[in-house]
């Protein structure tokens, strides 16, 4: 309990689950890659997420104990954040009268805006693909009709392109920031962290753009 | 050289304050930075004004009283630079300089640019230390240590608890002040018997300051005038994660 209350604990807690989803994030983004396969192979692969675990586990249960770990993390993750960022807004209300040295990148700058961003895109994208609200095919079970659907509309490949953006820059100063935050960072290994964070930050921001870019672009119909 | 100060003015810790300008129309490029206030406060202590306060004590570098905002740096333009060991040729004819004291609500200011530091020391005090037996020097020989532990052990302590740190964060985190300490005394022999608990303790006590978390901006160890690096503050989290799962 301690551990929780203290600002190192309450970050390391956010250290822990931010890589908790990055690691999810990596999976997800390579498995949207297979709507290149087509559409049998996409809805097929749809399916078979759940069925992961069969028969030791049930229909979907797989699915289930993976999403309710990941809520856990996002909760922890934005909890942690927001207690967090209260404090340290608090501990400094009086600005300078100048700007400071900007030792720190626009990455780093932007943690909280582009948390919350993501936050919201989380929301909005579970209400698009899961719970097919949103969607315009809305279909269960027809996933790859249900993506095609969503991104032959610019404004919503429009608001995946801006929040993998900003998923792009959390990561870049995350990874890095969790790898110090963890204590595994050393001088010797701080250009190597740096340099896994923007590769990984590009890939995934990459990676999940191309699905909707080549939907909006007539490549997957 | 002709300066233009502007300084913030505080009669106390409750009054409210303000930038105020005043003119100093013979400042000599050789002067140290504190020199330049004293000047300013031998005339407005002529002119029957209040001079302004503002800490300070060895003017060399090593006791960390002196520390100012210069111009939204904490001990202004130069790195690896006090406030005291600044000199006025690090700036140009005609500038006008801003002046502001350490903002932090763990650091009030008590008057002018002088604010309260005691925080730090009380942060010192729940783990700043090592047990050791007083009376005879010990035996250097008796503990050996190897060449790169002395020397990230002496880099730490290196630190003068000026507190640039603090000022320079944009969470007002005492984390690299704090990592100072244990990156000094952790892993030395030593400060072995104490390594779990004194950075617990002093985790709580950074804690109950008030300061803020670190978010890994690394502001501070660029204000800092003795260059503790941001590998102390993942020292610290390392040795907190550690001593916070029981490992001893
Ligand atoms: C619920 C939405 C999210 C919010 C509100 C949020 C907010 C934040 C904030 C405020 C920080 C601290 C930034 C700082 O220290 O300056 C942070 C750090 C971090 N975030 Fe997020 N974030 C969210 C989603 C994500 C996602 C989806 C990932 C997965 C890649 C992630 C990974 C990280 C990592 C790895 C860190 C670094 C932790 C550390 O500094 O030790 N975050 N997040
Ligand atoms: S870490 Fe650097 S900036 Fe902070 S108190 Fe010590 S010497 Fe001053
Ligand atoms: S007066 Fe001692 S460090 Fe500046």
């Amino acid at each position: 309990m301690n551990f929780w209350r203290s600002t190192i604990g309450k970050k390391t807690v956010m250290a822990v689950t931010g890589l908790l989803m990055l690691l999810f994030l990596i999976v997800h983004m390579l498995g949207n890659l297979k709507i290149f396969f087509g559409r049998t192979d996409f809805d097929h692969y749809a399916h078979w997420l759940r069925t992961i675990g069969n028969p030791v586990l049930h229909e979907s249960w797989y699915l289930w104990i993976q999403r309710f770990v990941l809520v856990v993390a996002v909760v922890l993750h934005a909890v942690s954040a927001y207690q967090l960022s209260r404090r340290d807004l608090k501990a400094r209300p009086t600005k300078y009268s100048h700007h400071q040295r900007a030792k720190a990148g626009y990455a780093t700058h932007i943690m909280r805006y582009g948390g919350i961003t993501l936050a919201l895109f989380i929301v909005y994208h579970i209400l698009d693909f899961t719970t097919l609200t949103l969607n315009r095919h809305g279909v269960d079970g027809a996933a790859y009709d249900n993506v095609v659907s969503s991104f032959s509309v610019w404004w919503v490949t429009a608001i995946y392109i801006a929040a993998m953006i900003c998923l792009g820059l959390h990561i870049q100063h995350g990874f890095w920031s969790a790898a110090q935050t963890l204590g595994y960072n050393r001088p010797s290994r701080d250009r190597a962290f740096k340099g896994v964070a923007t590769g990984l930050a590009v890939l995934l921001t990459v990676g999940f753009l191309i699905v909707p870019v080549s939907v909006l672009a007539g490549l997957v119909d | 050289m002709k300066l233009t100060l502007r300084i913030w003015r505080q009669a106390g810790p409750a009054e409210p304050g303000r930038m105020v300008a005043y003119e100093v129309p013979d400042a000599n490029p050789d002067m140290s930075f504190l020199e330049l206030l004293d000047v300013l406060n031998e005339r407005l202590t002529l002119e029957g004004e209040d001079p302004v306060t503002f800490d300070h004590d060895c003017r060399e570098g090593i006791c960390g009283s002196c520390g100012v905002v210069i111009n939204g740096q904490a001990h202004g333009p130069r790195a690896l630079t006090t406030t005291c060991q600044l000199h006025v040729r690090s700036f140009s004819d005609g500038d006008v300089i801003d002046i502001e004291p350490w903002r932090s609500v763990a650091f009030g200011v008590l008057k002018d640019l002088m604010v309260d530091r005691s925080g730090l020391d009380r942060i010192i005090q729940a783990g700043g230390y090592i047990s050791a037996p007083t009376g005879s020097a010990p035996e250097a020989h008796s503990t050996p240590v190897p060449k790169p532990i002395a020397d990230t052990a002496f880099d730490n302590a290196t630190c003068i608890g000026c507190g640039a740190c603090v000022a320079a964060c944009p969470n007002g985190s005492a984390m690299l002040f704090t990592s100072a300490k244990v990156a000094h005394l952790n892993s030395l022999p030593q400060g072995a018997p104490e390594r779990a608990s004194r950075v617990l303790n002093l985790v709580e006590a950074m804690d109950a300051e008030g300061f803020g978390g670190c978010t890994n901006t690394g502001e501070c160890t660029n204000a800092c005038p003795k260059g503790i690096p941001m590998d102390s503050i993942a020292t610290l989290n390392r040795e907190y994660l550690r001593a916070s799962l029981g490992r001893k």
